[in-house]
């Protein structure tokens, strides 16, 4: 669809009135800052930054960390798809080779050896959340790291798991389990 | 002082006169213009020390301010490295002697028939409303033909640039 | 040659260049506030040096309004690593901040700021072509974009050196043109004679005889500073940087300087040839000061019309948006150099008639 462009008054032609409003609205939020003490961060948080720290809404996607399921157990299994869809490269696994360790959970083959997030690289994408067909990834809070150094801001796969902690939804491989299981009685149970 | 000033200036404006057509460091037609920006500079300066401000003044606004810049705006969208490899062109160095000499004899006849010494005084001592004068009583007709001239030129760069919109 | 001539010009000019650097420092400072206050921000308020807490009163106030600020970029700008890329064209790339700084400066040698301290006229050169001076210098600052552009050598600042070329010496005709009208009245170049035909009462200020020229030149001024809504050599939107996209460090400080510092040349130029320049037209502050006290009250008075233009323009940058490159051009051509020249007609008829 075409859609004209309405042809501009005289007055909207010298601009002059346009200036006018500009000045209106930006005198009106000068006036509100300087002499009322008004601020957006005031109004919404409370305060600035360092001294209020930013409330984090659900749903906010920050640095990605690893999580256990509600027993405790690895959820991850070292499939490494993450790492090869990383955009920026942020995500190194060693897998466990012929052979390591077993994985510390039922239905799992394996679990990393290591799993590293260079969290300099990371870009809070998202992308291996997406691609995980574990969950064991997740966007977590956190959205302000910081170190003293470059290798300090690589983190393995303990510092990961400890700081993902567990995670509260789904146990999609036991759910996948009591359904293979129903499946084997006849007739099917459907929940 | 005004003599050392006038050695400074005159050397500066003839070094860098020569950096715009024969610099041995670079064939960059950029720095060719930027040297005759210099050399624009150097000889405003001299405009100064014959109390000629008007024109010193001028000299940097009309030439080392807008040609020169559009020079620039020119060379800066063309290809230059074309012009680099450009090779001495035995033509074209015949010519450009010829018509050097052709200048230089030309300025040096006229000097030395007008008979000046060197210790002329500016018989219009810089200000601008008797500059003014003399150009709109005495000099009113070449003035208008000057002024006529670039217009047509004015003219015919608009025709030429916009003959294949019609 | 005179010794006391040359002993008050390096003084003059010496104390110019401070005053000025310092303006520009805070002019830095100005621009993040009120910008800060507009968008419902506070600014900088944090820069605190050791000494700060032991002011008993001004101290938290100093630093709550970040008076200090200004010493901390400074000090950035200097230690940061000074970054030359590979790909660029080293001479003009070293040369090209300093070719943008310098001619702001040079501006500021003929402006009166103020009438005289004992005999010393307060001007660093009191020349008889002084608005031809301003405008050949103000004509060089386009050198040091341009370079800067061509010599990064790669397509953001290239676009944004060939858009500051293009506009210049657009606006550059238009602001020569609006300001024949003042010249007209005046009878003289020089700027000091500007200064005196504004004497006497607020209607001989040519802001109030000639509108339009103000007007025009005001736009200009925003168009040759590059400032917004004509900010198009270095839109961030479009270009990253513009032309100082590969600088950084002071190289990239000086470029920023060399914006306030034309700032602060050519809202000099204002207030000299449309705002009365040092005087006020009561209390006899129009005539030259016979005691030290009141020319330094004169030069007080430069400065606060100098600030009060300073604050326009740096408070029209967060109010407008920026304009698109085709209608920068058609204003610059279309409407403010016709509207220039039939000023300068409509002036000479009128002054041919009164004064026959």
């Amino acid at each position: 669809m075409i859609v004209s462009r309405k042809p501009l008054s005289l007055a909207e032609r010298f601009y002059l009135p346009a200036v006018a409003n500009g000045f209106k609205v930006t005198w009106r939020h000068f006036r509100r800052t300087v002499f009322e003490g008004k601020t957006a961060a005031g109004e919404t948080a409370g305060g600035f930054h360092p001294e209020v720290p930013w409330k984090v809404e659900p749903g906010y996607r920050g640095a990605p960390y690893l999580v256990r399921d509600q027993e405790g157990h690895t959820k991850c299994v070292s499939c490494q798809l993450c790492e090869f869809i990383c955009p920026p490269k942020a995500i190194r696994i060693t897998p466990p080779g012929p052979d390591g360790q077993a994985a510390d959970r039922k239905n799992a083959e394996k679990m990393p050896r290591d799993f590293e997030i260079n969290m300099l690289r990371c870009i809070f994408c998202g992308l291996c959340q997406e691609v995980c067909p574990e969950e064991a990834i997740f966007l977590q809070k956190d959205y302000s790291l910081s170190g003293g150094s470059r290798e300090e801001m690589i983190y393995n796969k303990e510092r990961l798991l400890a700081l993902g902690g567990t995670h509260s939804g789904t146990q999609k491989w036991k759910h996948k389990l009591e359904e293979a299981k129903a499946q084997e009685a006849f007739p099917v149970k459907t929940p | 002082m005004t003599d050392l000033l006038f050695i400074v200036f005159a050397g500066l404006a003839l070094l860098c006169g020569f950096l715009t057509v024969a610099n041995p460091f670079t064939r960059s037609p950029v720095a060719s213009a930027l040297f005759l920006v210099l050399t624009m500079v150097w000889l405003s300066g001299l405009f100064v020390l014959l109390h000629a401000f008007f024109i010193a003044a001028v000299q940097i606004l009309v030439y080392a301010g807008a040609v020169m810049v559009l020079f620039l705006f020119v060379i800066m969208m063309l290809d230059l490295r074309e012009e680099e490899r450009r090779q001495w062109n035995r033509f074209g160095v015949a010519a450009g002697l010829i018509a050097v000499a052709g200048l230089l004899g030309i300025t040096v006849l006229t000097v030395v028939r007008s008979g000046i010494s060197g210790e002329t005084e500016a018989t219009l001592e810089g200000t601008t409303p008797l500059l003014g004068t003399a150009l709109f009583t005495q000099y009113l007709l070449p003035f208008e033909i000057v002024s006529v001239v670039l217009l047509v030129a004015m003219v015919g760069v608009i025709l030429l640039s916009k003959r294949e919109l019609k | 040659m005179d010794w006391t001539f040359l002993i008050f010009t390096l003084v003059k000019i010496a104390v110019v260049f401070a005053v000025v650097m310092t303006m520009v420092a805070y002019a830095v400072l100005v621009e993040r506030k009120v910008s800060a206050f507009i968008q419902d921000r506070v600014g900088p308020n944090r820069a605190a040096p050791f000494f700060a807490r032991y002011i008993p009163f001004l101290g938290p106030r100093l630093v709550r309004w970040g008076i200090f600020q200004p010493v901390a970029d400074a000090l950035k700008a200097i230690l940061k690593e000074d970054y030359t890329p590979a790909h660029v064209r080293k001479v003009y790339f070293w040369i090209a901040p300093a070719i943008a700084m310098v001619p702001a400066l040079l501006t500021l040698a003929v402006i009166p700021f103020g009438s005289q301290i004992g005999s010393q006229k307060m001007v660093i050169a009191d020349l008889d072509v002084g608005i031809l001076y301003t405008f050949g210098i103000v004509s060089l600052g386009v050198y040091g974009i341009v370079l800067a552009g061509y010599a990064a050598n790669s397509k953001y600042p290239f676009l944004g050196g060939i858009r500051s070329s293009a506009q210049m010496i657009s606006y550059e005709i238009s602001m020569g043109l609006s300001v024949i009208p003042v010249f007209l009245l005046v009878g003289s170049l020089n700027l000091s004679d500007v200064i005196g035909n504004q004497s006497g009462s607020l209607l001989n200020w040519h802001v109030v005889k000639q509108p339009l020229a103000f007007f025009i030149f005001l736009i200009a001024a925003f168009a040759e500073t590059n400032r917004l809504p004509f900010d198009l050599p270095e839109a961030e939107t479009e270009l990253v940087g513009g032309y100082h996209t590969e600088y950084s460090s002071m190289k990239f400080a000086l470029f920023f300087l060399g914006e306030y510092a034309a700032m602060i040349s050519v809202s000099a130029m204002m207030v000299t040839l449309f705002l009365g320049g040092w005087t006020l037209p009561f209390l006899g502050l129009d005539q030259p000061a016979a005691t030290i006290g009141m020319g330094l009250v004169h030069i007080l008075i430069f400065l606060m019309k100098l600030c009060f233009l300073l604050l326009i323009i740096i408070w029209v940058r967060w109010m407008l948006p920026r304009f698109r490159y085709d209608q920068l051009m058609d204003l610059g051509w279309r409407r403010f150099i016709p509207v220039a020249l039939a000023n300068i007609i409509l002036t000479a008829a009128v002054l041919a008639f009164v004064r026959s």
